[in-house]
């Protein structure tokens, strides 16, 4: 991986994006699996049905984590200072998540040359599920 | 009702986690994820990594590794059947890897609402440390619906 470079990159410049595959069940219980959350409205149609909700639907964090790996595959994870999100709407079973992000601005920060980078984390129909951002350091 | 504000300052019962290969294993195969050093013990090895390296957003799947981890919006009277996961956000210090032991210290930095209190909103600060020294700031926002 050829490490993206301070001084060639500009603001609006965008990171490679992707769209992974539609989620499904089976992503929510290995999701499950992985990060020990278990909650039944992510797991159990059942349970959702008798609260009222029509159908499970993915954890908000599994989102993050797709944009996690946006941001590792553009930079090595030690480069990467803070990241964050916020979660506007639910990711609903079937739906494919389309992460992409870009350069907002270039600064620098405890003495590093760094981006400030914006990430959304949609879905085909251009729906923001997750709205972030990171700030990552560069040679 | 409206959370007391008394409750910012609480301190989060502390927790300690022992990182597993084989639980990142399974996050990087629930993620899509297809670098070997996320799953591969050998792989992370050759690449020089003391071990399988956590990836950033596995810092609050720790957090919550622990009995009850919405224990402090239990202890405000929050009905967790109202809850949502609002903001969640790190700030990273050093890398962590399959086989280090994680300290995880909490506390409820704000409480606040919106709407009239049609939406409250309780911020959770963790530092997580490694034998002393400091890792990760996790902040969490859960937002509890009226």
């Amino acid at each position: 991986m050829t490490k993206p470079n301070f001084d060639a990159l500009n603001v609006g410049d965008e990171l490679p994006s992707f769209t992974t595959e539609p989620v499904s069940r089976l992503t929510l219980a290995l999701y499950a699996t992985g990060s020990g959350d278990h909650h039944p409205l992510h797991l159990d149609q059942d349970y959702v049905r008798a609260n009222g909700i029509p159908d499970v639907f993915a954890h908000g964090m599994l989102g993050m984590a797709y944009l996690g790996r946006l941001l590792t595959q553009w930079v090595p994870q030690a480069a990467i200072r803070s990241f964050g999100v916020r979660f506007t709407a639910i990711t609903q079973i079937g739906e494919r998540m389309v992460c992409t992000g870009k350069v907002v601005e270039k600064l620098e920060q405890g003495g590093e040359k760094c981006v400030r980078l914006e990430l959304t984390c949609a879905n085909e129909q251009g729906e923001a599920k997750h709205k972030g951002d990171a700030v990552v350091a560069l040679a | 009702m409206l959370i007391d504000k008394k409750h910012i300052g609480m301190k989060v019962p502390p927790h300690s986690v022992n990182l597993t290969a084989w639980q990142l294993k399974w996050f990087a195969k629930a993620t899509g994820e297809t670098n070997p050093i996320y799953f591969d013990e050998a792989a992370a090895h050759k690449a020089g990594l003391p071990g399988v390296l956590a990836p950033p957003t596995f810092f609050f799947c720790m957090d919550m590794d622990k009995e009850h981890p919405f224990d402090y919006l239990e202890t405000m009277g929050c009905d967790l059947m109202k809850m949502l996961h609002g903001e969640q956000s790190f700030t990273y210090h050093k890398p962590v890897y399959s086989g280090d032991v994680l300290d995880f210290d909490g506390e409820i930095t704000d409480i606040y609402d919106k709407r009239n209190g049609a939406l409250q909103f309780v911020v959770k600060e963790v530092k997580v440390r490694r034998q002393g020294e400091l890792v990760c700031d996790v902040r969490s926002v859960m937002v509890i619906r009226a």
